[in-house]
């Protein structure tokens, strides 16, 4: 492995050898790295980590190829981020955690940090923090204080925007934050209740990005916001393109345009396109990975018909090809949450998927087959590879 | 000095002590201090707006409160416990 999160961003550099960084869950949870020295043939496995820890996220900082910050809460204990330097051998506390104003206008305190996001790669030390309640910190220490950015926070529209009992099971969250590697004021969010948010100016002000992304579960189903942007990623490529899993459905946006594209409408009626996780492919911008799940009726959140399968587009959405071999044939319930599918930036490049299960699956050629790495872990959350430095 | 009960969720931060003293008026005061001895565990009971967290539960002697302007007394004990069941 290892140390480098985030395989796909430009400039990480190494070896090929992915690791999978996994957390989970509620209540037992913790944190596993799987490192693989042989071309990721082996993987062996260093954890757990912080055993009973929730953890949501665990971000290797590609900038320095070793720092790595874990968001982690406990079914009692409030929220923290913990650092290590050392490949998740050692840990430090922040000695300031993500954490509202004290008498917040909104009474909001932290529940949970749902997403750590390393800085613009011309600015090292500063990380960010999409949290539930929803709202973003950011950090200039490298994770270790943490400060709320009050243009998002206390912005006049915040709770029309992200009430904070609004959205998903597990409070509303920011889902994601994307940074345009080309401008590190240029950044765009993932939210539970407002779609797709972007600033120009990293953080002072923000505006709704959603036109013709559909919200069906509002009166008016292409509202300004409201819409439940589940994961956003820019193609490394080609960072005006961006890929969006919806609650509704799979969109792409071509900047500088605002209108969004239903590229789901090609996927197979049979299987629908909704999910929780997209992929974009390291170097051609035209290529991603979806996990469709079953999203009808009581939406059962598992693989259409008990059948596993990702697809992949290869012409920016316009038609999708189901990848399946090696999953279940049929009885394969899996879920897989928004952050637990991930690619490397290898060649051929490798996906990664986890379950709720407890499951780690690979492929290491695109999709074309699937194999176990992993097996009898808690509940997934996350999953994030990262090549060797 | 006030002796705390430190909960098996909290020990990595006493270095495994369940069991420390601390000074200080009021429950506040308290777990101020116990923060300064063992940073970072104040916030994981009660959170920024100085709420006791959901799951946390505080008893002066016998008494539960959840309101850390709660007055202590010299040789009081508070008893910080882990409550969250499941299964």
């Amino acid at each position: 492995m290892s140390e480098a999160a985030g395989a796909g961003r430009p400039g990480v550099g190494g070896p090929h050898d992915p690791s999978c960084p996994t957390s989970r869950g509620h209540p037992e949870g913790g944190a596993w790295i799987y490192r693989s020295d042989d071309g990721r043939s082996g993987w062996r496995a260093q954890g757990p980590i912080f055993l009973g820890t929730i953890v949501n996220h665990l971000v290797l900082d590609p900038r320095d190829g070793t720092t790595l910050l874990m968001a982690a809460s406990t079914g009692h204990l409030g929220p923290t981020i913990f650092r290590s330097t050392d490949g998740g051998e050692t840990w430090a506390e922040a000695a300031q955690p993500p954490a509202f104003p004290k008498g917040d206008a909104h009474g909001r305190a932290v529940n949970h940090t749902f997403w750590l996001e390393p800085g613009h790669a011309d600015e090292p030390g500063v990380w960010w923090a999409a949290t539930s309640p929803p709202a973003l910190f950011r950090s200039a220490d490298g994770g270790a204080t943490w400060e709320g950015v009050s243009g998002l926070n206390d912005h006049p529209k915040i709770m029309d925007w992200l009430p904070p009992d609004g959205g998903t099971p597990d409070g509303a969250i920011v889902a994601g934050i994307c940074i345009d590697p080309r401008d590190a004021r240029h950044m765009y969010l993932a939210t539970c209740s407002a779609g797709v948010l972007e600033t120009t100016d990293q953080g002072e002000t923000w505006r709704p990005l959603n036109r013709n992304v559909e919200a069906s579960f509002l009166p008016d189903p292409y509202p300004e916001y409201g819409q439940d942007a589940h994961q956003i990623a820019l193609a490394p490529s080609n960072p005006d393109r961006i890929w969006q899993q919806n609650h509704c459905g799979i969109y792409r946006l071509d900047r500088p345009s605002e209108e969004w594209e239903r590229i789901g409408n090609a996927m197979p009626r049979e299987v629908g396109d909704i999910g929780f996780s997209i992929v974009p492919h390291a170097r051609c911008a035209d290529t991603a990975w979806v996990f469709p799940m079953d999203g009808t009726d009581v939406w059962p959140r598992v693989s259409p018909g008990g059948k596993p399968a990702v697809y992949r587009t290869r012409d920016g959405g316009g038609s999708w090809e189901r990848q399946d071999r090696g999953f279940p044939a049929e009885q394969g319930w899996f879920t897989v949450k928004r952050q637990a599918f991930c690619g490397d930036a290898a060649d051929p490049m490798g996906l990664y998927l986890g379950t709720t299960g407890g499951e780690i699956w690979m492929s290491g050629d695109e999709g074309g087959s699937w194999r176990q790495i992993a097996a009898h872990l808690p509940e997934i959350y996350s999953v994030v590879a990262a090549p060797v430095r | 000095m006030i002796r705390v009960m430190i909960p098996s969720q909290l020990t990595a931060y006493t270095g495994g002590e369940t069991r420390i003293e601390a000074m200080g008026a009021t429950v506040d005061a308290v777990l101020d201090d116990v923060d300064r001895q063992f940073p970072g565990l104040k916030f994981r009971v009660v959170d920024e707006q100085d709420r006791v967290r959901k799951h946390m539960r505080l008893f002066v002697g016998m008494d539960e409160t959840r309101d850390i302007r709660t007055a202590l007394r010299a040789g009081d004990e508070l008893l910080i416990f882990g409550a969250l069941s499941g299964g």
